[in-house]
């Protein structure tokens, strides 16, 4: 039951990352490894900043 | 697998791929199965992967999967994040593929089947997908740099001012064109306007609950949004079926070209989260869900194609668009051949999710090959038909009436059958009140697909349903671009007019957000507007003038890739990009020339802007222009758009000659061979490698 639980998650994560959602598991992972000193961004500021960064430059979307 | 069983196994897919393009190539008089289509497609594209752009891998860039990617050595958490390559390649394909694919076969199928078939496989292959591969393998070794930054430091200063000028011209004319399509399938259509509108207020619903309700939770905002797509697709049949509410939903040209213009202004202003973003994971999900579901209806049912080989037009003469099968089959397919946007992308997100360099090949060349399979899918979809009612659909009112019975005649007189109580059968079916003249490629490419899904699935009374399905997919997919276009031509505005006021530059400044916004609008939506109001039908102007700018976006980047490729010491490799770009620079340039200079009024914009001045000076008006002051203002666009074709030259060869004089100093030695890479660093391997 788990293990189901958990590779359903793991296809979530994988379905989100191909539709592009920012994905702050992943910052925060890296924030905690690499720059244990820094306060990381909250989810929210995150998500914004990233999401607003999407839309800024040609190559957001396609023809 | 030993050495022999793989040479035989090769030698038979390449084998069965080229007899199935000389078995549709031969093929006359008789209708084909869509197989045959199908077979060559995937067995050039399985060949040429395996082998082209292995050479291009191991010959070229000598990629190397020790060698750190800019996401292992930039890793921030953020953007440069080593990705798995199965999600690069998913995420990377939902960002390139659009409605291009789609649409482009679909116009350039009133030539027939042959034409459009042989760019799609042959320009992909040695074409398309290379472009997309060097451009994102370049960027890989450039620290993710973008295609702008490329040109600027690759080239020169004047190449990437062009280029960044170019970039902007090529989204004002995508956009429009783009909008004119959606225009076009929603003109005079309760059920598909109803439908598209609720898209909106669905996204913007999302939005709020990402936000406030449950916050991050994208996968069930995400399935809470499908489900309401399948309840809008059901509101917009019941208002088209109500007596009161269908007329005030009955919206012409004019009316609906401005509400695309309010959405575009809003999606620009208002906050990512709110619109933008819920649209775009809706997208994604449509996006990947129907090029599956297309796929599959086209296996199951393995449809006959309809259209000949090649049809009367092929001389210049086709309602659908003017212009002779070279080079306007060339122009006209476009994103699913060659695609000069993608560049944007492949130098964009991607190259900063690339674990390993190896996976550049998957990546770059791979998506780009199942891009171009869509558009072999779309051009099946609209082959289907037959041509009678392809062309009914298809060409505008001023070549084939505006009756069942006039356009049946017309449709006769071009050597095709139809019957006109075919047309009005076939409205019916699909519940609209009309399908003549329906231009713009969505509606016969609906068609085409809710005949595949409802004899797929049989039940041909849900045929209705599917076509609404179809046109609210493809709609669906067109606003995603223009949404985001119009938000990033805003910036791209911004930072072009903070030379001339500096606060205009100012991202966070209402004032400055509203009037580069307003004033991006006003650019495309004057040519939207002058493409609604055209009697041609506007399609036949503004689609060549995106073809071109989108091949000469490809001619930038395939500039950019051979510098790349000279300056790293492979000039014998050279011809790869080579290639494709002398093909590219004849086509863009006969077209465009073409499209200024032709003396023929329906395909030179300048013969047909003489033609209606020498009318209105005489008098007389051509027919369904109605006052002299429409006529004047039509020369006026004419002018316009041969300005714009203009420009797009003269950009081609700006940079041609900068690339070509970079290219002769490196070559004859006044210039080091240096490359502009990031020196090499090791991998360091991770766990689970």
């Amino acid at each position: 039951m788990r293990s189901a639980i958990l590779r359903l998650a793991r296809a979530a994560a994988v379905v989100r990352r191909i539709i592009g959602v920012p994905d702050y598991d992943t910052y925060l992972a890296h924030m905690r490894e690499r720059h244990p000193d820094v306060v990381p961004l909250t989810r929210d500021r995150f998500m914004a900043i990233q999401m607003q960064a999407r839309f800024e430059k040609p190559g957001a979307r396609c023809c | 697998m030993s050495k022999v069983v793989s040479a035989v196994v090769w030698s038979l897919v390449a084998v069965t791929g080229a007899g199935a393009i000389a078995w549709l190539a031969i093929s006359r008089g008789e209708t084909i199965s869509a197989a045959w289509l199908l077979t060559a497609a995937v067995c050039s594209y399985v060949v040429a992967y395996r082998f082209y752009s292995k050479l291009i891998a191991a010959k070229v860039f000598a990629l190397d999967a020790n060698r750190a990617t800019p996401a292992e050595r930039l890793n921030d958490g953020r953007d440069y994040v080593p990705t798995n390559r199965w999600i690069v390649f998913g995420h990377h394909f939902a960002a390139i593929a659009g409605p291009g694919p789609l649409v482009g076969p679909t116009l350039a199928a009133q030539f027939g089947y042959l034409p459009s078939a042989i760019w799609i496989i042959v320009g992909v292959v040695l074409g398309g997908a290379v472009q997309d591969f060097v451009i994102l393998a370049s960027s890989i070794r450039r620290n993710g740099k973008t295609l702008g930054q490329m040109a600027k430091e690759e080239i020169g200063p004047v190449g990437g001012f062009t280029a960044l000028v170019a970039v902007l011209g090529i989204m004002v004319v995508l956009i429009a064109v783009l909008a004119l399509v959606v225009v076009n399938a929603l003109r005079a259509s309760p059920w598909g306007t109803v439908t598209i509108g609720l898209t909106i207020p669905i996204a913007i619903l999302m939005g709020i609950y990402l936000r406030w309700i449950r916050p991050g939770r994208v996968l069930e905002a995400s399935a809470i949004g499908l489900a309401l797509l399948v309840v809008a697709l059901y509101a917009g049949r019941a208002v088209a079926d109500n007596a009161s509410l269908a007329p005030m939903f009955t919206l012409g040209g004019v009316t609906l070209a401005i509400a695309v213009m309010v959405y575009g202004f809003a999606a620009s202003v208002l906050p990512v989260w709110l619109l933008l973003a819920p649209r775009d994971y809706l997208s994604a999900f449509v996006k990947i869900g129907v090029v599956v579901a297309l796929a599959l209806g086209i296996l199951i049912v393995l449809p006959p194609l309809n259209m000949p080989a090649l049809t009367q037009f092929t001389d210049g003469t086709g309602p659908v668009f003017a212009g002779k099968v070279f080079p306007f089959a060339f122009i006209t397919v476009a994103c699913g051949a060659v695609s000069g946007f993608h560049s944007l992308i492949a130098s964009g997100t991607t190259p900063k999710l690339i674990e390993r360099e190896t996976d550049a090949r998957m990546v770059g060349y791979g998506a780009m090959l199942v891009e171009s399979l869509v558009a072999i899918m779309a051009l099946i979809a609209a082959c289907v038909l037959t041509p009678g009612v392809y062309f009914a659909i298809n060409a505008p009112a001023s070549a084939i009436g505006t009756t069942a019975a006039s356009a049946a005649a017309a449709v006769q007189q071009w050597g095709f059958t139809l019957n006109p109580s075919e047309m009005t059968l076939l409205a019916q079916q699909v519940g609209e009140k009309t399908l003549l003249s329906r231009t713009g490629g969505a509606p016969s490419l609906a068609v085409g697909m809710a005949h595949l899904f409802s004899r797929a699935l049989g039940g041909g009374g849900a045929t209705a349903l599917w076509y609404h399905f179809a046109i609210m997919f493809e709609a669906l997919f067109i606003l995603t671009t223009l949404d985001a276009g119009t938000r990033v031509g805003r910036f791209m505005l911004q930072d072009l007019f903070k030379h001339i006021w500096a606060p205009l530059g100012r991202v966070s400044w209402y004032p400055a957000v509203l009037i580069t916004s307003a004033v991006f609008v006003a650019m495309w939506g004057h040519f939207l507007y002058q493409g609604v109001i055209d009697p041609l039908g506007g399609i036949n102007s503004l689609w060549p003038l995106f073809g071109i700018s989108n091949q000469l976006l490809a001619a930038v980047a395939l500039c950019v890739g051979t510098t790349v490729i000279i300056k790293m010491g492979r000039a014998r490799y050279a011809f790869v990009t080579l290639l494709p770009l002398a093909w590219l620079v004849i086509v863009t340039m006969s077209a465009g020339w073409d499209k200024i200079l032709s003396p023929d009024p329906k395909l030179g914009f300048i013969a047909h802007a003489s033609l209606l001045r020498a009318a209105t000076a005489a008098g007389t008006l051509p027919a369904g222009v109605k006052t002299t002051g429409d006529a004047l203002r039509m020369a006026f666009n004419d002018y316009l758009d041969a300005a714009v074709a203009a420009f797009f030259m003269i950009s081609v060869v700006v940079i041609l000659a900068d690339s070509l004089r970079e290219w002769t100093a490196v070559l004859r030695g006044r210039k080091p061979v240096a490359s502009t890479e990031a020196p090499f660093e090791a991998r360091v391997a991770v766990a689970g490698d």
